[in-house]
């Protein structure tokens, strides 16, 4: 059983069928009982980080967030992978859950082409730097679906994949069992339902 | 790099697909769940539904079409077509769009853009501008492209911009369904106006048109629905075509 952490901020209807299609059980929860029987957890989000972070808060879900990810795996998605990381400085500054050292900063004054639109939408591919068992089905190169202003940076040793902004963006990073993507695994067609496989294998 | 996106779209009137020429004439294509699971075999990189039924029985019979697509297709869908109000937003939302679009009903009300900007994120909301030349001015037009608002297009499209609409879909009216070719004169000047990406839409007839549109700064996507639903062009094909003339495509 998958555990997709409820605590009210984005659409949940792709990840929930994405699962379901791959024949995966999965509810969605914020009950500290339901987080601790699953057998792994998925931590989405879209919005803005500080909002999402009081919201996890409220929900009381950080203690048990912390206490489960030592003990089986866990995936942020978009801004639930921006949540694992030490800091944001998306409007002010903000505390994240920490599992991944290193800080969440705008793309835009980074980007090496001006040219290029912020937010990034769209496909993009995804460059594996290291071998890891979330990439057993797919191969370099391929592409997945991105949406987003902020990235996660200076975390080069949690960063398993990458992809190509003008800048590298970091793509995938993992911090023991704790995993995220920037990316949407549910929008991103096959190599998204690939690594989602993959994930629950784990 | 980021990909350049092929967009087909589905027009969906009592829960079939149409397609129409310059705004009229329009006739029955096929069944919306068959031909969304084609293109994305085909390899679209997004899918555009609009809602184009009046009655409250073909209201009810998108959102099921949509929920069936949404089930078993996993890349982005956006949605439009009688958005008037947040409650509209969420009703397609729930059914498993990521995107929605927003034309008469932001026209009638403005303030819909910032609103579902602040609810949905900026990401989420996609204005779908309906443009024609009008004594030498890009004019906005509203009711599917029947109503002169009398607006300046590149005002209210910069207007949008500002307020929280994160995409642009440009529909020329001057090229739409004449197949000679993207309005690419009117998407400069967009692209000139805002730093959002923006969707062409509008008078592709053949590769080369697309081809010649991504020569072009500043445009994100090409959007199209006859051509592909009467198989004049397959994505994968255009796709390929596009690959090799140097534009980087998803394959």
């Amino acid at each position: 059983m998958i555990a997709i952490l409820d605590y009210g901020v984005g659409n949940l209807f792709s990840l929930r069928s994405s699962l379901a299609h791959l024949g995966l059980d999965a509810v969605v929860t914020a009950d500290p009982e339901h987080i601790r029987s699953a057998d792994r957890l998925i931590l989405p989000g879209v919005g803005a980080f500080g909002d999402a972070m009081e919201k996890l808060t409220a929900a009381g879900l950080v203690p048990v967030i912390k206490e489960q990810a030592e003990k089986k795996p866990l995936l942020g998605i978009c801004l639930g992978m921006q949540l694992l990381f030490e800091k944001s400085y998306e409007y002010g500054e903000h505390e994240g859950l920490g599992f991944i050292k290193g800080q969440v900063c705008p793309l835009e004054p980074d980007l090496a082409d001006p040219a290029l639109k912020v937010p990034e939408i769209g496909w993009n591919a995804l460059h594996l730097l290291r071998d890891d068992p979330l990439f057993q089905y797919i191969h370099e190169g391929e592409y997945v679906y991105y949406v987003h202003s902020y990235y996660g940076k200076n975390c080069a040793e949690s960063t398993l994949a990458v992809s190509d902004y003008s800048i590298p963006v970091t793509g995938v990073v993992r911090a023991g069992m704790v995993y995220g993507t920037q990316f949407h695994p549910e929008k991103s067609g096959e190599t998204g339902l690939k690594l989602l496989k993959a994930f629950a294998e784990l | 790099m980021i990909t350049k996106r092929i967009i087909p779209c589905l027009d969906v009137r009592n829960g079939r697909v149409v397609k129409g020429t310059n705004f009229e004439g329009i006739r029955d294509v096929a069944d919306p769940v068959e031909m969304a699971r084609m293109y994305n075999a085909a390899g679209a990189d997004e899918l555009v539904f609009y809602d184009i039924t009046a009655s409250f029985e073909g209201r009810a019979l998108f959102t099921d079409i949509l929920t069936r697509v949404a089930s078993e297709i996993f890349i982005p869908l956006t949605v439009g077509g009688g958005i008037n109000t947040l409650d509209d937003f969420d009703r397609v939302l729930k059914c498993g769009a990521d995107k929605v679009s927003v034309n008469s009903g932001a026209l009638r009300d403005p303030g819909l853009i910032p609103a579902a900007a602040q609810k949905y994120g900026n990401q989420c909301v996609v204005l779908s501008a309906d443009v024609k030349r009008v004594d030498g001015q890009f004019r906005v037009f509203a009711k599917g492209g029947r109503e002169d608002t009398g607006r300046d297009a590149l005002d209210w499209i910069g207007w949008a911009v500002e307020h929280g609409a994160g995409e642009v879909c440009l529909n020329s009216i001057d090229t739409d369904g004449v197949r000679t070719g993207f309005d690419l004169e009117m998407l400069d000047a967009v692209a000139q106006r805002v730093n959002v990406p923006i969707i062409a839409s509008g008078g592709a007839g053949k590769k080369e048109d697309f081809l010649e549109l991504f020569g072009h700064k500043g445009i994100d996507a090409g959007l199209a629905a006859g051509i592909f639903h009467q198989k004049l062009l397959t994505i994968r094909e255009l796709k390929e075509y596009l690959n090799q003339n140097g534009v980087e495509m998803r394959l």
